[in-house]
């Protein structure tokens, strides 16, 4: 029994799937045709598909953010041209939660950065969980001075709940690794391409994704602070996490609304697991267009619309209350 | 120190209101207080040093020489997302404002400190606990913008349990948007002081707070990224009492110093003489 809504709702389509298949086969081993049966329970099949998941609630979304066959930055990242892993942050260890390294992309020199949940409960316990500790977030701030020094386009793939929130993070300051890393990404005079490819949870998100150009898979989810936590934060009661997905606003098209968000990626009926090798392809060629386009500017240039466009988000708009205690 | 019209008016209800206000109760060691006593020694306990959290508008008169002027007072919120649960997120913003005399989470100006003129963000615990929202980022970003043409040191008196919620994405784009300004401002050679106050925590510690030049904290402040009861039920154990304090994180080198409020303006004044013009 998963927790993850889309993974039950699955169950029953791989059972449609396996005698889809069994038909398939036992049509080509006989003479009878059969072919009007399989095109049937194609048709079916296509139908529940679209029923299931032609219409993805907030709350759904996180379940597709969450899910466990989703691809992770690491299946983004072997479909480069070439990838060389760099480890460590220099003091204290290296934090497999967060990867990062050379690479070429569609033969362009970058630097690559991601967050790395496991594809399995091992890998999981491993890269615990994709949540980044201090060091993760101090390896991707001296990749990201490296990608500066030697002019390299910055890539990134964000991917994970939030920092961890654990004792050692906390006591090795997860505040100073976090706002630390914020600072590198803003000050880097080379292009910045960010991908939110599955949760993007809160600042630990953020630390990897501030850019010239943020692209989002269409049923990623992005946030100010998870469900759970903002229900837990707001209503003590984390239970109501559903209701809280849907106030946050955490969903692609809210945020391209917002101007947070410049780009959606689309994903196939029934989430981007159901075609991986689709999606990252798409997603690469994505972010290879967006750093084609942002080679035409100069580091200055850069920085100073990079400046711009964070300065004006959330910029101050009158929205009805008054000033109040202004000096009169 | 002239006094803003809202701040006379808020405490001259304190001042005419009932019986309860004339005393305090320390929440830790149990002292009962006279009200102006314990204002007269900075919301410090006069017999365990306990530190009150402290209104923002006390905060300035007890760090300022003289004239305070505010900037980006003007800059209010609306409901950017349309957030509403128990009541919707304007009607929160109206009675939080009602409540603590507040028309934010922090208020920003200029003013002289020790005969130095300073950039001063204060944030207020009172107002939404001191969670950052755009008019919070756009009102210290102003300031910096400001403090950045003029040349002079800033002080930000952090307090903020982290972004604000209802506000959403709009409100974590704030970290992006205050380090943007953060690195300009000390790029071009200006000095960022911060003090971290009871308590400091998620978005804003994940973000400006940490950036500054000189990290000072208030005796026996909690500061840290996630809240203590998140990592409790994280790893479901109780935490030391001493963990995530003001002397905890200068004990892991987080930190510059802790200092105790009484001393607070003179250690101010003591820094910025390293560095001002």
């Amino acid at each position: 029994m998963s927790n993850n809504v889309i993974v039950e709702r699955e169950k029953g389509l791989l059972q449609l799937e396996r005698r889809i298949a069994e038909l398939r086969e036992a049509s080509a081993a006989q003479p009878l045709d059969m072919s009007t049966e399989v095109a049937a329970l194609e048709r079916k099949y296509q139908e529940i598909l679209r029923e299931l998941f032609g219409e993805l609630s907030p709350w759904e979304k996180v379940h597709m953010a969450r899910h466990p066959a989703r691809p992770t930055s690491l299946d983004y990242i072997s479909r480069f041209d070439r990838f060389d892993e760099l480890h460590g942050d220099r003091h204290y260890r290296d934090d497999p939660s967060i990867v990062g390294g050379f690479a070429l992309l569609r033969s362009r020199r970058v630097v690559v950065l991601g967050q790395q949940r496991g594809r399995d409960t091992k890998e999981n316990l491993r890269r615990n969980f994709g949540m980044p500790a201090p060091e993760g977030y101090r390896k991707a701030t001296r990749l990201a001075k490296l990608a500066a020094r030697f002019g390299l386009p910055i890539v990134t793939f964000v991917d994970t709940k939030g920092a961890d929130p654990g004792i050692s993070s906390e006591e090795h300051a997860q505040s100073e690794a976090i706002a630390t890393c914020l600072q590198a990404f803003t000050t880097a005079r080379v292009p910045i391409v960010a991908t939110i490819v599955g949760e993007g949870g809160s600042g630990g998100a953020l630390a990897l994704a501030i850019a010239d150009q943020v692209l989002m898979l269409e049923h990623s989810t992005y946030s100010v602070a998870s469900p759970e936590g903002c229900a837990a934060i707001l209503w003590s009661d984390a239970s109501k996490a559903e209701e809280a997905a849907s106030r946050l606003k955490l969903t692609a098209s809210d945020l391209h609304g917002f101007g947070i968000v410049d780009e959606i990626i689309p994903e196939p009926l029934g989430g981007a697991h159901r075609n991986a090798e689709g999606v990252v392809a798409r997603t690469l060629d994505t972010v290879d267009a967006a750093l084609t386009r942002l080679a035409a500017f100069s580091g200055e240039r850069l920085l100073e619309e990079r400046y711009r466009k964070y300065r004006q988000l959330g910029e101050w708009q009158s929205e009805g209350l008054e000033p109040i205690g202004s000096m009169h | 120190m002239p006094r803003p019209e809202r701040f006379a008016s808020r405490h001259a209800k304190t001042a005419e209101g009932n019986d309860a206000a004339l005393w305090s109760k320390c929440p830790k060691c149990g002292e009962v207080l006279y009200s102006r006593d314990l204002a007269a020694n900075l919301y410090v306990c006069t017999r365990c040093a306990y530190h009150f959290r402290m209104n923002a508008y006390d905060r300035i008169e007890s760090i300022v020489d003289g004239e305070f002027t505010e900037i980006g007072g003007d800059v209010v919120s609306g409901n950017p997302l349309g957030w509403s649960d128990k009541k919707p997120y304007d009607a929160k913003l109206k009675s939080d404002r009602e409540r603590s005399g507040l028309s934010e989470s922090v208020i920003c100006g200029f003013a002289e400190i020790g005969g130095h003129p300073v950039a001063l963000a204060i944030m207020d615990f009172h107002f939404r606990g001191g969670t950052m929202g755009r008019v919070t980022g756009e009102r210290i970003t102003l300031l910096l913008e400001e403090a950045r043409r003029r040349s002079i040191p800033c002080i930000i008196f952090a307090a903020s349990g982290g972004a604000r919620m209802e506000e959403g994405m709009l409100a974590l784009m704030q970290m992006a948007k205050t380090t943007g300004a953060v690195t300009r401002f000390m790029d071009a050679g200006n000095f960022l002081l911060v003090v971290l106050t009871d308590p400091t925590t998620g978005g804003v510690s994940a973000s400006f707070a940490f950036q500054a030049d000189v990290i000072v904290a208030e005796s026996k402040a909690m500061i840290g990224f996630a809240g203590r009861r998140v990592i409790e039920q994280t790893i479901r154990q109780r935490l030391p009492d001493q963990f995530q304090t003001a002397e905890f994180l200068l004990d892991k080198g987080a930190i510059d110093m802790v200092v105790d409020r009484r001393k607070l303006k003179e250690t101010l004044v003591r820094l910025l003489e390293y560095v001002s013009a």
